[in-house]
């Protein structure tokens, strides 16, 4: 019984995979492409991290899974705000289409948002 | 006291990783214990012994069903936003206020709200948070901040505080 729910949720997470890949390619900036890439494709490791502690049980591999995936947890949102203040600082230009820039206001001298046409 | 809670997480870790008992395996992992807690101890949480409290452990068990919902529907609204052919995006950085105070109250306040529905931080300054927001529904401090944080900080301000 636990072996088709473990591969049912191993293709749930390679589904959402895909998702944040297709993600990364049709969002416009940086910033929403970090998004897109950091939610996705956390969720998705995890799924196929618990997946494969469902099929494996308490073995080595099974706690070696498991143990990645709360690490994933816990280390991916941290690399995205760094990557996103890291962005910020260096001054990548947000989409046109945004609507506010709190940040830039605050702490840049001015909204980064992109005005060109394209 | 805060170290050798450090060096037990550390040292029961690494026997989950390695499951296996035999010295060579437990010598390696002390050594490589004690070096963490010498580097890393200093960053741990004061007073850890408030974590074993049932209440905290209580709330933290509820914590974790709301936070994976909240995860999933994250995954399913971007799944909306990158399928829908008209790309529905409306992304902006906005400012919220928290009213928790500590710190560590405050990194899990800003990494659920990074795994959480179109939202992701940028940046906590004292008691306020930089969102950056794929679907901008309010500027306001006020009105942003309830529809951003209110979820997360009930259970936050019951664990940590």
């Amino acid at each position: 019984m636990i072996s088709p729910i473990g591969w049912i949720i191993i293709w749930i997470g390679v589904v959402f995979d895909i998702l944040g890949a297709i993600g990364l390619v049709r969002f416009p900036d940086v910033y929403n492409r970090l998004q897109a890439s950091t939610k996705c494709v956390t969720l998705g490791t995890f799924g196929i991290m618990v997946g494969i502690f469902l099929l494996k049980g308490f073995t080595p591999m099974g706690i070696k899974a498991l143990i990645c995936g709360v690490f994933l947890l816990f280390t991916s949102p941290v690399a995205a705000h760094a990557l996103m203040k890291g962005s910020l600082h260096f001054g990548t230009k947000m989409w046109k289409g945004t609507v506010v820039d709190e940040y830039g206001k605050d702490k840049l001298g001015g909204e980064q948002i992109d005005k060109k046409e394209g | 006291m805060r170290y050798i809670i450090y060096f037990i997480i550390a040292f029961c870790l690494w026997l989950l990783l390695t499951l296996n008992v035999n010295l060579d395996h437990v010598i390696v992992g002390v050594i490589v214990a004690l070096l963490g807690t010498v580097v890393f101890g200093g960053y741990f949480t004061k007073k850890p012994m408030k974590f074993l409290q049932l209440h905290r452990l209580f709330w933290i068990i509820i914590y974790i069903p709301v936070f994976i919902w909240y995860m999933f529907k994250a995954n399913i609204d971007v799944a909306y936003r990158v399928l829908h052919p008209e790309r529905p995006i409306k992304p902006g950085i906005v400012k919220i206020k928290t009213s928790l105070k500590s710190d560590i109250a405050k990194v899990f306040l800003a990494n659920s709200i990074t795994l959480t529905p179109g939202t992701m931080t940028c940046e906590i300054e004292g008691e306020y948070l930089y969102i950056h927001w794929i679907w901008v529904q309010s500027t306001e401090i006020e009105k942003a901040s309830k529809i951003i944080a209110s979820p997360f900080e009930k259970y936050l301000r019951r664990i940590f505080e």
